[in-house]
């Protein structure tokens, strides 16, 4: 069995696998259950200045069947007080010295507030800390959370002002937020942060109760902006992640957080360049109980493609990952339908007449209407492939041979005048 | 002369295709996202071995197949077999939520059929055998329990060794199942999964005739019976040893070989009794190509002990019932040595008796003559008392069913323990697995003192009831 062991900016994990500050994380008990479920690490639920929530907190979005494919929140940060949380940190890391324990804070902005807390966390053997620049709401019209994260000269600052007041590793939590996820990156690297993690939740607003045009959550009749989690954020997480993994000025290490719910999911992460990952809402669905088959699921993922350890596999693919200039324009691909496999529903036949190059007409051939791909005229764009409901009924078949490759860069560097009508 | 079947092979072979052939991909997928996840989860309450189904099914949903196909050898060695011949309506799938949701359960046999066969067609080992503990333990008894029993002790570090008087190994899994639920691949290559664990298999080999029981005794540390149940019982009327008069368990057991030329079947066959293994006989001998096929049961069809859903079967396959019908002598045509006909009475009901159930009288003078040229009897499987009566200390109950402690399977004679159909009285082979896991449990604790729990072993409780906090 492959070694999943990891070591996180000097953080000792058994595994990459942990819970994000949140509801899971809220007290001693929860997370002592989740490490006895097997999860490796947990980023406690967000200490500060107690605070009161609302009472409706959470909506979410489903997709057919399937429940909360998307979870939004108005949820702040601990409503308790910290010395209870303090208390129940030290006692929780005393018991599980192999976990990884990781305090999220969010203070006002103040340089001794800073101080303070890190400093009393520090004292209770925790393992680092995780500072929320993050919180998209609430906090952040109190001038926390995102109103932080969004600034990067306050990252910078208020990284600096912890890395101050203690030696425990620190975690910069990062908002999505934000037009561009590199600036907040390298401000925090800039403060001497000693890792980054996201994403925090994405700013969303879940719909509206159409009998009572009340938008959800609804908090006595009115409602406000929350913040987004849950599978559907995973892709934009995964492209934040891999951007400043591949940044060459972000070398530190990062925790990938947003919509993971599987083994899958979670080593895509590590692929892109993630030494650990967190998560929530899967947890919030389902349970502790699902680290068990991200354990077991990631481990058989290891063995069967020949790697000892969890390590070899992180940012494996992120050398995959360019800018769209460095494409190979020549690299040509058509669809093809396998007539055996096809259930004649028609929807590549549609999706391209209607969503692409019309180049899936419908051909008679012995008495039945077969959809068929012009190959001269497939741009080879996917849609219909991406549709198909006939698992392996359409592929898409490369039918250059790879020999003469060329990007748009060099496309432009070489003859610039043919592309200044664009 | 063995009577020929008017069908082709071919059309036999056909017949006997899968019932339930497996799930593609796509169809697997889309089931496993279809199950909810539950906690604490009804359906691996209702499995007999407590198999982990959620996990199990979220891993076909995660594409972790190997994982998956774990959970289930786990806590079922016969997991592969499970999968195809479960009575799930009754027990998982019976109990699944989505029952009430939408009508329809999640197919759990199905996709658990699906998880074993990506490990049985790859061949993977997913346990391995304990350290050597200097143990030896003798199974008799092929069977899903023996097969399950020698797992979990070889698991453990034991030295086990089976014995069975067949050629094969399985038990009733090879040599039992209806053929279009399973062929005796399945059954064979999970006695194959114990075998690379370290078990010795001793096939051909009957204790008692072969191997005396004390040299049994003398060999091992502990001997587990799992010697499941005997012959079909006898319906003790004239003519019951004509040429085309056979016993359901010999006549299943030749469609097991799929020598199809060799298989007697014949136009006009009555199958006397109706429980299960009278519902395979039928369906079974119209698959064969009978051209009429009739099941004749003393009482009515709401006394029959064969599951609902076997009996839809049946119905399907265009069985006629005769229900109150008993047979009272079997009689052979003009040669005097093959049977031309059964010679039924009609049977009255009476009220309940002590048992709850109604007994049948005869009804004079209502005797009437069916032409039949093949009877096979399905009267149910005898204890065997004679056997077990060799065993020092055993006790048996009044039906002859092995008396053990119900969460050890240890017998009144302390080197014994027992599993499966010779302690339940005849019931699933799930039930038997589970017997199994239990007895090696049992053993284990009697050898070393050692409580081990494995997989499913009991229901998975709550860690602690908790109370509602009152403010
Ligand atoms: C026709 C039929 C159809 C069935 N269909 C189903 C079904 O669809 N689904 C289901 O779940 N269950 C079914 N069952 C029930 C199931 O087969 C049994 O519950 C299960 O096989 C019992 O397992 P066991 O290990 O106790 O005994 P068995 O499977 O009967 O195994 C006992 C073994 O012990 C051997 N043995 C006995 N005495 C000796 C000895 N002295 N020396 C050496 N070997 C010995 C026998 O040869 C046999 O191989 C069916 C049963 C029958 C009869
Ligand atoms: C109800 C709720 C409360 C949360 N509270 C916090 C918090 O206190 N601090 C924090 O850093 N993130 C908080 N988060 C964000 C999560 O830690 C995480 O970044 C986000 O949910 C994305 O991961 P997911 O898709 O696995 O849920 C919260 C999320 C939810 C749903
Ligand atoms: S999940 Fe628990 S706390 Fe939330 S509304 Fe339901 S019962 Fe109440
Ligand atoms: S979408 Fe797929 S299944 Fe449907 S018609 Fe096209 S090729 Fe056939
Ligand atoms: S009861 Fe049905 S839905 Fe629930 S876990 Fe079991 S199979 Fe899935």
């Amino acid at each position: 069995m492959a070694d999943l062991s990891v070591n996180f900016a000097g953080i000792k994990s058994p595994n990459p696998f942990w819970l994000a500050s949140a509801p899971p994380t809220n007290m001693g008990s929860m997370v002592e259950r989740a490490f006895d479920a097997g999860w490796g690490g947990a980023v406690w639920k967000t200490l500060g200045e107690p605070i009161v929530n609302v009472c409706s907190r959470l909506a979410s979005i489903d997709m057919g069947p399937q429940r909360m494919m998307g979870l939004n929140n108005i949820e702040l940060i601990t409503d308790r007080p910290l010395d209870v949380n303090l208390r129940e940190i030290r006692e929780c890391k005393r018991k599980y010295p192999k976990n990884a324990l990781i305090i999220s804070l969010m203070v006002e902005s103040k340089r001794e507030a800073w101080h303070e807390i890190a400093k009393k966390v520090e004292d209770t053997g925790a393992d680092g800390v995780e500072l929320n620049f993050g919180c998209p709401h609430g906090m952040s019209e109190r001038g926390m959370g995102a109103a932080m994260g969004q600034v990067p000269d306050y990252t910078c600052m208020v990284t600096e002002w912890v890395k101050e007041a203690t030696k425990l590793p620190v975690i910069v939590k990062l908002t999505p937020n934000v037009t561009s996820i590199l600036p907040p990156g390298r401000a925090a690297v800039k403060g001497g942060a000693d890792a980054l993690s996201l994403i925090n939740t994405i700013n969303s607003m879940m719909g509206v109760d159409l009998e009572t045009m009340i938008p959800h959550p609804n908090v006595n009749g009115m409602a406000a902006h929350g913040g987004y989690c849950g599978p559907a954020v995973k892709p934009i997480a995964l492209n934040m992640v891999s951007e400043l993994a591949r940044d060459p000025e972000v070398n530190i290490p990062i925790s990938g957080i947003g919509g993971i719910s599987t083994w899958r999911d979670a080593a895509e992460f590590l692929l892109l360049g993630a030494t650990t990952v967190q998560v929530c809402t899967a947890v919030m669905h389902y349970g502790y109980r699902i680290v068990e088959d991200m354990i077991d699921g990631l481990s058989n993922y290891l063995d069967e493609k020949g790697f000892a350890s969890v390590g070899d596999i992180i940012g494996m693919s992120t050398r995959r990952v360019t800018d769209w200039g460095n494409l190979d324009l020549h690299y040509k691909t058509v669809a093809r339908i396998d007539h055996s496999l096809c259930i004649q529903c028609n929807l590549c036949h549609i999706a391209c007449e209607d969503g692409a190059h019309q180049c899936v007409p419908l051909v008679e051939i012995n008495g039945k209407r077969w959809p068929v791909v012009d190959e001269q005229e497939c741009v080879g764009c996917n849609l219909c492939y991406l549709v198909c409901p006939s698992p392996g009924c359409i592929s898409m078949v490369r039918l250059d041979d790879g020999s003469q490759p060329l990007t748009w860069r060099e496309m432009t560097s070489r003859q610039p005048e043919t592309m200044t009508g664009d | 002369m063995s009577q020929k079947s008017p069908i082709t092979t071919q059309e036999i072979e056909h017949n006997f295709r899968e019932i339930a052939p497996p799930l593609t991909e796509a169809e697997a997928i889309f089931e496993a996202n279809r199950c909810v996840y539950c906690f604490d989860a009804p359906c691996t309450r209702a499995c007999p071995t407590h198999i982990d189904v959620p996990a199990f099914i979220k891993k076909i949903a995660s594409g972790n197949l190997l994982g998956s196909a774990r959970v289930i050898f786990d806590a079922n060695p016969i997991g592969a077999t499970c999968a195809r011949v479960c009575p799930v309506e009754a027990l998982c799938e019976g109990a699944c939520v989505e029952n009430v949701l939408m009508d329809k359960p999640i197919e759990i046999g199905r996709l658990q059929r699906y998880a074993t066969d990506y490990v049985m067609e790859r061949g993977r080992d997913l346990f391995k055998a304990g350290e050597p503990n200097g143990k030896s333990a003798g199974i008799i008894g092929c069977g899903p329990a023996g097969i399950s029993c020698a797992t979990y002790l070889a698991r453990l570090g034991y030295d086990v060794t089976i014995y069975d008087r067949k050629p094969l190994a399985g038990g009733l899994n090879t040599y039992g199942m209806a053929e279009y639920k399973m062929t005796q691949k399945v059954s064979t290559e999970e006695a194959a999964m114990a075998e690379h664990l370290g078990v010795k298999f001793k096939l051909n080999t009957e204790i008692g005739t072969d191997i005396s029981l004390s040299d049994l005794e003398s060999h091992h540390d502990a001997i587990f019976l799992g010697t499941g149940l005997g012959a079909t019982g006898r319906l003790n009327i004239p003519g019951e040893d004509l040429q085309g008069v056979y016993d359901a368990l010999d006549f299943i057991e030749k469609i097991k070989a799929r020598d199809w030329a060799n298989v007697p079947i014949g136009r006009t066959v009555a199958v006397i009794g109706a429980g299960n293994t009278a519902i395979d006989a039928v369906t079974q001998a119209r698959r064969l190509g009978a051209e009429r096929v009739l099941m004749i049961y003393r009482r009515s069809q709401k006394e029959m002990p064969a599951y609902e859903y076997e009996y839809e079967l049946a119905k399907k396959d265009a069985v006629e019932f005769w229900w109150q019908t008993a047979p009272v002598e079997i009689m052979a045509g003009e040669d005097g040595s093959r049977v031309a006909a059964l010679r039924c009475v009609r049977m009255e009901l009476g009220e309940p008796d002590s048992s709850g159930r109604r007994s049948a009288q005869a009804i004079a003078g209502s005797e009437f003559d069916i032409p039949v040229d093949m009877v096979i009897k399905a009267l149910g499987q005898q204890k065997m008392r004679e056997f077990f009566g060799n065993v020092a200390g055993l006790k048996l109950d009044n039906s002859g069913r092995v008396i053990v402690n119900r969460e050890t399977m240890q017998t009144d004679n302390p080197k014994y323990f027992a599993g499966g159909d010779c302690v339940n009285g005849g019931r699933e082979a799930v039930d038997a697995s589970q017997a199994g896991k239990l007895a090696a449990m049992g053993i284990h604790k009697a050898l070393t003192g050692e409580q081990v729990e494995f997989a499913g072993a009991r229901i998975p409780l709550l860690e602690e009831t908790q109370d509602i906090k009152s403010h």
